[in-house]
């Protein structure tokens, strides 16, 4: 993937750019303190970086500690200053690796059924060849989930980002039903990982609950530590950008370009754009594909056997 | 005649119908007691064990559960608007079966309720609902719209009840036990058929009529809407509203001419319940029939005609998977009732029950083809190799408690008949039997003489 282009940038300058500087110490929470150090009395001073470049000092115990400090529900709903998220999925370069889903259900500690990222298999034309199609929450402009929402369950962010406070839901499933990308599942029966320690946060979706949804978050809490959503980070192909709109900014971890180049350039497309939702998930056409369709079936026969029912497949199983 | 020997006379008819329990009715409400249980037992292992007993999943999140509150409300409010109906028009048939109307709305109006608890994730969060409301959610509406029709509703059928608890409670001829007795005096609320409080009485319920008339249309609309605003193909439909409306009073009109039919046998109530009766409510049925036909064909014309693709994909999946559904809810239901009722030799009572009996069913499979083939046919194909992810099939919890809401149907019904003259004593005397319609003059003296000869 490491092509030679003056406009692709390593990911520390994408980092350093953007999603973690200082603002992180004025919202309370902070990146600057390493992992396990406890709390220091305050008096401590140390200097961090304000969004504007300016270089503040600051009482070490305002910042907190992550990722043993964690977001409450109330504080989720705020969303980080500044900031509009985006994603960019190059449909040329995926192969279904699927390293994208198992990452994310690892680290959203999910059921092994239940996926929040899921890999479609589209077939546009009854000519053309399908291509892979990684399919996350669309976080919309518009969400439709949100708008039926009886308890406020689900809300939206100022940064774009559509989450779900699994405390508040009630599980009606009207905003299941409301989704037209069939991004949000329900949690059916109840599962020991659901009885976990850990602070339930909607920026993490942790630890899901019986008789609730959930969906994919765009992990808040990667980029409140500066880091790519789990997804993005995973993907062997770098099928995946992720950045913000307000920087003009998208990496996939190993090139940093500017989003809206790469969406002009790209030509790319919201999903089901007629529907008005308005997706902040963008699209790049599977032109020009790095790899036939067929390398996506190299997995086992469950996951095989899920696109017998795409044409190019019966047609496909016809000729064996 | 005297209008309180008229009164003995029909309390003494009555009599045995609130006194005493047959063995038949009594195996039967075990029966459905038993069912009820069974339900109750099933609802338990459903809240134990998680939604995952049941055959929803994340394509078909709403299964049996929707399509029955959606069922059973739109009976609600139906009988409750044609009881409103009925209130206004002035003809001496309609007292025999008002009270039957009645007791169909509150039943259903209880039972509807529970299947939209059952689709529920987190019952224990129900009150959420009125903590943090949030006015841009139909399912608020909703809320605001059924707890206000539950309430009216109730208070409207208690009045319309009210003379008959101070009939039952002012006759000592009747051999109830003493807590009966006192729960009528209890109900009766001082209710003493005074001038005063019968004009009092008749203005409020003339008034709540009104009021039921426009709320039926609200919460029938708002019902609709829950579906028709999403994004959904078979779903985002501008005649939603209008359409469950027809559908919903069509279901239940014939819910109350099955149960006409099936009170008039068992209670042998030929003498009030007659042929007229179910003759009026056919043709009704035929007119419901034929605007219930017109909005079905209008609805799923425009989307064959104009042949989008994911309107397609759904009119495709009702010809194929759904075929002899689509067939039975909505060629059967529209056509069986015209046939029954234009044919003149055909128009029996058996008949037309039976034709109400089979679109009971018949919508209920509209309503089914309504919510779950939309759900299984989203923008996004289903690619999933779990079968029971991709088409929803019911298990035995849903049948279990759609038995259950049946059975819970059955037995309260019985009960009440139990509690309250199944016609209204109050409305016989004020009403028809003034004018001497509803009963022949012969019957009344019969009756008379046969209680004059007991008492000598």
């Amino acid at each position: 993937m490491q092509q030679d282009n003056s406009e692709k940038k390593p990911r520390r300058q994408f980092l350093k750019l953007g999603l973690l500087t200082g603002a992180s110490a004025i919202t309370g929470v902070g990146m600057a303190a390493p992992d396990g150090e406890k709390e220091k009395s305050s008096g401590e001073k140390m200097k961090v970086l304000t969004p504007d470049g300016k270089l503040v000092e600051i009482d070490k115990s305002s910042i907190n500690n992550y990722p043993e400090a964690h977001v409450p529900p109330a504080e989720a709903r705020k969303g980080i200053p500044n900031r509009k998220f985006v994603m960019v999925i190059d449909l040329s370069k995926c192969r279904n690796a699927r390293a994208c889903v198992d990452s994310c259900q690892k680290a959203h500690n999910l059921l092994p059924d239940q996926e929040f990222m899921k890999i479609q298999l589209m077939q546009d034309t009854d000519e053309g060849t399908p291509y892979w199609f990684p399919k996350p929450c669309y976080h919309c402009e518009y969400p439709p989930c949100v708008k039926v929402c009886p308890t406020g369950a689900t809300f939206k962010r100022d940064d774009n980002i559509v989450l779900i406070d699994n405390e508040k839901c009630i599980g009606c499933k009207f905003c299941v039903t409301s989704c037209p990308y069939s991004a949000r599942i329900f949690n059916w029966k109840p599962d020991p990982s659901y009885d976990s320690d850990q602070p339930y946060s909607p920026e993490t979706s942790t630890p899901g609950q019986v008789g609730t949804v959930s969906k994919c978050d765009f992990c808040p809490d990667m980029l409140r530590e500066g880091k790519l959503p789990h997804c993005v980070s995973s993907c062997p192909m770098g099928v995946i950008y992720f950045g913000d709109a307000n920087e003009d900014i998208v990496t996939n971890g190993s090139e940093t370009l500017r989003f809206s180049e790469l969406i002009k350039d790209g030509g790319a497309y919201q999903h089901l754009e007629e529907l008005g939702t308005k997706p902040n998930v963008y699209y790049l056409p599977a032109v020009n594909r790095q790899f036939p369709v067929d390398r996506g079936f190299n997995h086992s026969d469950e996951i095989n056997s899920r696109y017998k029912d795409v044409p190019y497949v019966q047609k496909m199983n016809q000729d064996k | 005649m005297d209008k309180s020997e008229k009164k003995l006379a029909l309390v003494k008819e009555f009599a045995p119908m609130l006194e005493r329990s047959t063995k038949n009715s009594k195996i039967f409400m075990v029966f459905m007691l038993l069912v009820v249980l069974l339900g109750i037992y099933a609802a338990i292992r459903q809240m134990v064990d998680g939604q995952e007993v049941t055959g929803m999943r994340d394509n078909v999140v709403w299964g049996f559960y929707g399509v029955n509150f959606l069922y059973i409300l739109g009976v609600s409010y139906a009988a409750a608007f044609i009881s409103a109906i009925l209130h206004f028009i002035k003809t001496n048939w309609k007292s025999s079966i008002v009270r039957i109307v009645e007791i169909v709305t509150v039943l259903s109006l209880m039972i509807g309720p529970f299947f939209i608890f059952l689709c529920i994730g987190r019952l224990d969060r129900l009150h959420y609902l009125f903590m943090y409301p949030r006015i841009q959610s139909p399912i608020t509406w909703d809320v605001i719209a059924i707890t206000t029709d539950l309430v009216v509703c109730i208070v409207y059928l208690y009045l319309t009840f009210l003379p008959d608890f101070a009939i039952l409670r002012d006759h000592d001829e009747l051999k109830l036990p003493k807590w009966r007795k006192n729960l009528y005096r209890y109900l009766a609320i001082g209710y003493k058929d005074t001038p005063q409080q019968k004009a009092r009485l008749h203005k409020i319920t003339r008034s709540m009529s009104a009021m039921i008339i426009m709320m039926a249309i609200t919460v029938y609309t708002i019902l609709a809407w829950i579906f028709s605003l999403t994004l959904q193909p078979g779903w985002n439909s501008t005649i939603f509203a209008p359409y469950f409306m027809v559908a919903g009073i069509y279901a239940g009109l014939s819910v109350i001419i099955v149960s006409m039919y099936i009170l008039r046998r068992v209670y042998h109530l030929e003498d009030y319940i007659k042929r007229r009766h179910f003759t009026i409510a056919g043709y009704v049925m035929m007119i419901l029939a034929l605007l219930f036909g017109y909005l079905t064909f209008s609805e799923y014309f425009s989307r064959w005609y104009s042949n989008k693709t994911y309107d397609i994909q759904l009119l495709n999946s009702l010809f194929d998977r759904y075929f002899w559904y689509f067939i039975f809810g909505n060629y059967v239901t529209v056509f069986l009732p015209v046939v029954v009722i234009m044919i003149p030799k055909l128009r029996t009572i058996k008949l037309i029950s039976i034709t109400a009996a089979i679109a009971v069913l018949g919508i209920w499979i509209n309503r089914y083809l309504i919510v779950v083939p939309t759900l299984e046919n989203p923008y996004i194909p289903i690619q999933d190799n779990r079968m029971e992810f991709v088409y929803y099939s019911p298990t035995w919890v849903e049948w279990a408690l759609i038995a259950a809401g049946i059975g819970a149907f059955c037995l309260l019904f019985t009960l009440i008949t139990k509690f309250v003259p199944v016609i209204p004593i109050q409305e016989l005397l004020d009403g028809p039997v003034q004018k001497g319609k509803l009963l022949p003059k012969e019957t009344w003296e019969k009756m008379i003489v046969k209680q004059k000869t007991a008492e000598s």
